[in-house]
């Protein structure tokens, strides 16, 4: 349980960060808030020999609104999301999941940035950003692109992050007034990955269904997004019927992994009662 | 007597000794973070030692090459098998009779076996090169099945011993086979189970738990050459026993051992064995002339150091139609893992098993235990429980369970109808055992009214009726269970390690002023021993527990001890420390008589004085007589104020209790939402109330993590998948519920305080209970048994199997 030695870099810029990150190649790797990364590293399962960290960096931190988006630094803390009164009011599902990650010790380190850019299909954020439509700026060495976080996610682990990117913000378009959502997540204890959570926004409107959409955390290699679900959601009333068809449609795209958690059969099933629990809170809390 | 005279009353309570809820005195230190732990122990030019582990659970070594961790800059040593076979100390004798490897000799055993020890002059340079050392293996095939252990074709773990037909405890059955052992009148058994009316059979295990104290197991190794000695710091619950073990391995002579265990952070049984890490240590600190720093860290522990339970029991019961019970009889299969380092008193390979006809009024009772090699980790240990008194309690209190509901009776009714009536104590068990006291009817009745028990059936009728008719999702069970330890090994005649009676000492001075030190041969790892021992004195001798000093852990100045485990701390050295001042007392009575100037029986005892019969005012303090002990003893008496008591237990003490949980379980998930938990204990005389609701809220907790969500899982391939907290499941402040504790108070008969011991009721009788709950929500659909844990994925799949999802 002990690290293999390393360099420590602390760039005060994201130039700087890139610069370092693109010289440093393979041996490098940037470290946000190390909830995720120094626990591989003291099992030496990771064994970067430089670290580049990215806490000394203004630019990656606070939360703003640009035009109908809000922006989040990369760096901003999971703590910090609860804390925030913007997201309270326009985006309040991600209090209420930050609320459901790791226990407080985590989150007043952990950043959300970390936590979308690891690719650990156990983090709750991605699905939550795949359920809001977010996309992720990125700097690298051919300077700033966006990506979706629906197509960022390629495997465990794997993402259209590229050697030496730096994840610097996360763009989500604010929900309509009057949404509906929930963060639903079954879990074995404080601290624990989910067994298997769902993320659902939605708008209703003359008490149907206007717009839906749906993300399921840790029941595949990469968090999902289950549009073919929310698709047979849309114009319902979300009725008893409708609900158990849109259930088999999540759980027809899951492939969880069997675990200390469960075997693959029931993390599939518990996706499927997430997202109908998910489905009824989100309905009560929706106007219109 | 004046006025300014303080009543009796007014002056015992100012002595905070036995009844007072008196804080915790270690508590200063610790809520400070000052205690001192193993690893605050740093020695001059003291080196650091890791192990090198196996990632197979069944291999044959096939190159061991050091070389290159042996370049690592800072490494000074590296050991493996075949350099501790120069001091011949690569195998070492277990406490169960069995051998065992310190490093890997030619082949492993089980996942994270010991292979090579490196030394380095930083933690950070020695598991640099614990990744270095190179070794090769060969796999063999695996068996983590203690069911198939003795197959004809299983793999053969022990190739050391494959010719070895007598074990420890009589004929070997198979190559994996250690023992057999069995209790009981077989023949009458078997006639009571052929003349019963009512049968049940179940098969019930008790899963591979860890005791998983806080703090990992560590030692200090510092051996000094020019005098020979070796002193050994470590987290060890038994020090003496270290010592005694330790002369005997390694041949240094038993006075040039000095152990000393400071402050530990819990123990629970895991610490009461010798481990690798700490052979190894002693060996590095004698090659290398300086002192060894060894820690585990938690993977380490999970998967290596001493396990409990894996008792995997047959257990049946034969009943009147009436239901009244008439035998028991159970087979079980033990699994020791690779090498029987089980701790248990050395004459009872599967410990204080008989236990198992529990509390109830069994005619006829039998049972039989095989332990079997496995390719899994070694240990067996009493986990915050006497030896295996807490696989008996389970087995039977779920198969009461079973019975009840088979006869169609209240679970509660039922236990009541058979539990041991208290004109029936003293009792002898079925298995012999006799029982020194108990009222259980007046405990569970007691618990049945605290909970309001028929409200609460009531209550759980309506909502299956609910359930069935599609209005709620949720199960309600009610789990009873009423449980009876054995602990305090223990007497003499029943009881030794290693030939070692397992009696233990209270050693008191009082000094001049009359405050006083008291030493003693058990070791607190938590449990307040520095508080308790001191109240103890208090009462006994009259003076204020605040000026107590209690010292514990170091075998040069402790009086030797079989140390603490097996709720033995207050059976046994209890009874030595009240003993020990006794003889102090009758001492101090000859002082007063001569100073007063009365005979010896014309005083009588009066708190904390001496005064003459019918003549109040004529007195004398103990801290008088303390004062006098040493200046003005009667003529030819010894000065001084001390005593000494090796205390061998008469007969075991019998803690007992009433335990009732409520739970509300999520059919959709599986999820169990323990609503409440009532516990009654009786433990005999309390002597600090609060400290006994703290053990009871931790063993309580330690149930719940048990039957919720604890196992050690291995997979087929042998790979220990649960070595960690991510995976292995502790509880938090936050999923534990909210504990309501009580108790009756039947002191021991035979204990001279009528103490009994407390610290491991709750873990004993809490498993069973909350097991009870989740069967019993299920129980209306016709299930008997749902095998522990109790975590989500379980429970939903028991649902599932039930058809409970549509
Ligand atoms: C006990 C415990 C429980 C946890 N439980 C949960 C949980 O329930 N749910 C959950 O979602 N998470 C959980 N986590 C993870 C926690 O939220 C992590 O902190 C988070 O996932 C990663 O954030 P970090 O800032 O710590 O990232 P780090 O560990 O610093 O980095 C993680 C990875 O992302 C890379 N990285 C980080 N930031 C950037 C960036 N800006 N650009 C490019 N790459 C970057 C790093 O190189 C590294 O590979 C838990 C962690 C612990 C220790």
């Amino acid at each position: 349980m002990i690290p293999g030695s390393f360099e420590y870099h602390r760039p005060s810029s994201v130039q700087e960060a890139i610069g370092l990150l693109a010289k440093l190649g393979d041996d490098g790797r940037a470290i946000a808030g190390g909830h995720t990364l120094i626990p591989m590293m003291k099992l030496r399962l990771a064994t970067p020999a430089h670290l580049v960290d990215l806490s000394g960096i203004a630019d990656l931190k606070g939360i703003r609104a640009d035009g109908s988006d809000i922006v989040i630094g990369a760096m901003t803390t999971q703590h910090e999301l609860i804390g925030s009164d913007l997201l309270a009011s326009n985006i309040p599902i991600l209090r209420e999941t930050s609320l459901q990650v790791a226990d407080p010790q985590v989150r007043y380190v952990g950043t959300l940035g970390g936590n979308v850019a690891n690719g650990d299909p156990g983090n709750d954020m991605p699905a939550v950003m795949m359920c809001l439509g977010a996309s992720y700026h990125v700097m690298g060495k051919g300077g700033e692109r966006r990506v979706a976080a629906r197509e960022f996610y390629q495997g465990a682990y794997f993402t259209a992050l590229e050697d030496g990117d730096v994840l610097t913000a996360i763009r989500i378009p604010v929900p309509p007034a009057g949404h509906g959502y929930a963060y639903e997540k079954l879990k074995r204890k404080i601290g624990d990955y989910a067994t298997a959570a769902a993320a659902v926004v939605l708008t209703m409107s003359g008490g149907k269904v206007a717009d839906c959409s749906i993300g399921l955390t840790n029941v595949a290699e990469t968090p999902l997004w289950a549009e073919e679900a929310a698709k047979i959601l849309n114009g319902s009333s979300l009725d008893a019927a409708t609900v158990k068809r849109a259930v088999a449609a999540a759980e027809a795209i899951t492939a969880p992994a069997a675990d200390a958690r469960g075997p693959a059969a029931y993390r599939t099933k518990m996706a499927g009662v997430m997202l109908a629990r998910a489905l009824a809170r989100a309905k009560s809390k929706a106007r219109g | 007597m004046n006025d300014m005279t303080p009543s009796s009353a007014e002056r015992a309570a100012k002595l905070e000794g036995m009844g007072c809820k008196r804080k915790r005195v270690e508590d200063i230190r610790f809520v400070q973070g000052k205690g001192n732990y193993v690893d605050d122990v740093k020695l001059p030019g003291m080196l650091y030692g890791d192990l090198v582990r196996s990632p197979h659970g069944h291999a044959r070594i096939t190159r061991l090459d050091t070389t290159k961790a042996a370049a690592v800059p800072g490494v000074v040593a590296v050991l493996t098998a075949d350099v501790l076979k120069t001091v011949n100390l690569a195998w070492m004798p277990t406490l169960a009779g069995d051998v065992q490897m310190v490093l890997a000799d030619g082949k492993v055993l089980f996942q994270n076996q010991e292979v090579a020890f490196v030394v380095a002059e930083s933690r950070e340079a020695a598991a640099d090169a614990v990744g270095l050392v190179e070794v090769e293996y060969d796999p063999l095939p695996v068996n983590v099945d203690p069911l198939k252990a003795m197959a004809p074709d299983a793999p053969m773990i022990r190739e050391d011993i494959k010719d070895k037909t007598e074990g420890a405890h009589g004929k070997r059955k198979h190559y994996n086979h250690i023992f057999s052992w069995q209790a009981g009148d077989k023949a009458a058994t078997d006639a009571a189970f052929e003349k019963a009316d009512v049968k049940i059979k179940e098969f019930i295990v008790y899963p591979r738990v860890h005791p998983c104290p806080l703090e990992t197991c560590q030692c200090v190794a510092s051996f000094d050459k020019i005098k020979g000695e070796l002193t050994l710091w470590g987290t060890f619950q038994a020090p003496h026993v270290i010592r005694t073990v330790g002369s005997l391995i390694s041949k240094i002579p038993e006075h040039k051992i000095h152990v000393i265990a400071p402050d530990i952070g819990g123990g629970f049984g895991n610490k009461v064995g010798a481990y690798s890490g700490y052979i190894c240590s002693i060996v590095a600190s004698i090659v290398t002339g300086r002192p060894v720093k060894w820690t585990e860290d938690r993977i380490e522990n999970l998967s290596t150091t001493a396990f409990a339970r894996d008792f995997h029991m047959d257990v049946e019961i034969a009943c009147t139609k009436d239901g009244k019970v008439t035998g028991l009889r159970c087979y079980t299969i033990a699994d020791h893992g690779a090498f029987d380092a089980c701790a248990n008193a050395t004459k009872w390979p599967a410990g204080l098993f008989s236990i198992i006809s529990g509390s109830y009024d069994f005619p006829a009772a039998y049972c039989l235990v095989d332990g079997v090699y496995t390719n899994k980790a070694p240990g067996g240990v009493a986990y915050r429980c006497s030896f295996r008194v807490t696989e008996a309690a389970y087995c039977i209190e779920r198969a009461m369970d079973i019975m009840a509901q088979k006869l169609g009776m209240d679970a509660a009714e039922f236990r009541m109808k058979n539990l041991i009536r208290r004109e029936q104590f003293p009792y002898t068990s079925a298995f012999g055992w006799q029982y020194d006291s108990g009222d259980y009817q007046t405990a569970l009745k007691k618990a049945m009214e605290a909970t309001n028990y028929k409200r609460l059936r009531d209550e759980q009728k309506a909502k299956r009726e609910a359930f069935r008719r599609g209005e709620t999702r949720e199960l309600m069970g009610i789990g009873v269970a009423f449980f009876t330890e054995i602990v305090g090994a223990g007497p003499s005649r029943a009881c030794d390690i290693l030939g070692i009676a397992m009696f233990d000492s209270a050693e008191i001075r009082i000094h001049p002023t009359g405050s006083g030190i008291c030493r003693l041969g058990t070791k607190s790892q938590g449990q307040g021993h520095e508080t308790t021992y001191a109240q103890i004195i208090a009462t006994e001798l009259g003076l204020p527990a605040d000026t107590i000093t209690v010292e514990e852990g170091n075998t040069d100045t402790a009086p030797y001890g079989l140390g603490t485990y097996g709720s033995r701390s207050t059976p046994v050295s209890g009874a030595a420390t009240a003993m020990a001042c006794r003889k102090i007392k009758a001492k101090a009575q000859m002082i007063a008589a001569y100073m007063l100037e009365v005979h010896d029986d014309d005083l009588e005892w009066d708190v904390d004085r001496f005064r003459v019969k019918g003549n109040p005012e004529r007195f004398k303090t103990m801290t008088e007589l303390a004062w006098a002990a040493y200046h003005e003893v009667p003529p030819g008496m010894e000065p001084g104020l001390e005593a000494i008591n090796y205390y061998d237990p008469p007969n075991f003490t019998f803690p007992y209790g009433a335990y009732i949980c409520v739970v509300d379980i999520d059919v959709d998930t599986g999820m169990v939402k323990v609503r409440r938990f009532y516990a009654l204990d009786d433990c005999g005389t309390r002597i600090n109330p609060m400290i006994i609701e703290g053990q009871i809220h931790g063993g309580l907790t330690e149930a719940f993590g048990i039957a919720m969500g604890q196992e050690i899982h291995y997979d087929p391939d042998g790979n220990v998948t649960t070595a960690s907290f991510m995976d292995y499941f502790l509880p938090t402040a936050v999923e534990t519920p909210h504990w309501e504790t009580d108790w009756t108070e039947v002191p021991s008969p035979h204990h001279p305080i009528g103490a009994k011991g407390v610290g491991e009721s709750p873990n004993v009788g809490g498993v069973p209970c909350f097991s009870n709950a989740v069967n019993d929500a299920f129980s209306f659909f016709g299930s008997t048994h749902i095998q522990m844990p109790h975590d989500h994925w379980r429970v939903w799949t028991a649902a599932e199997e039930l058809g409970l999802h549509g």
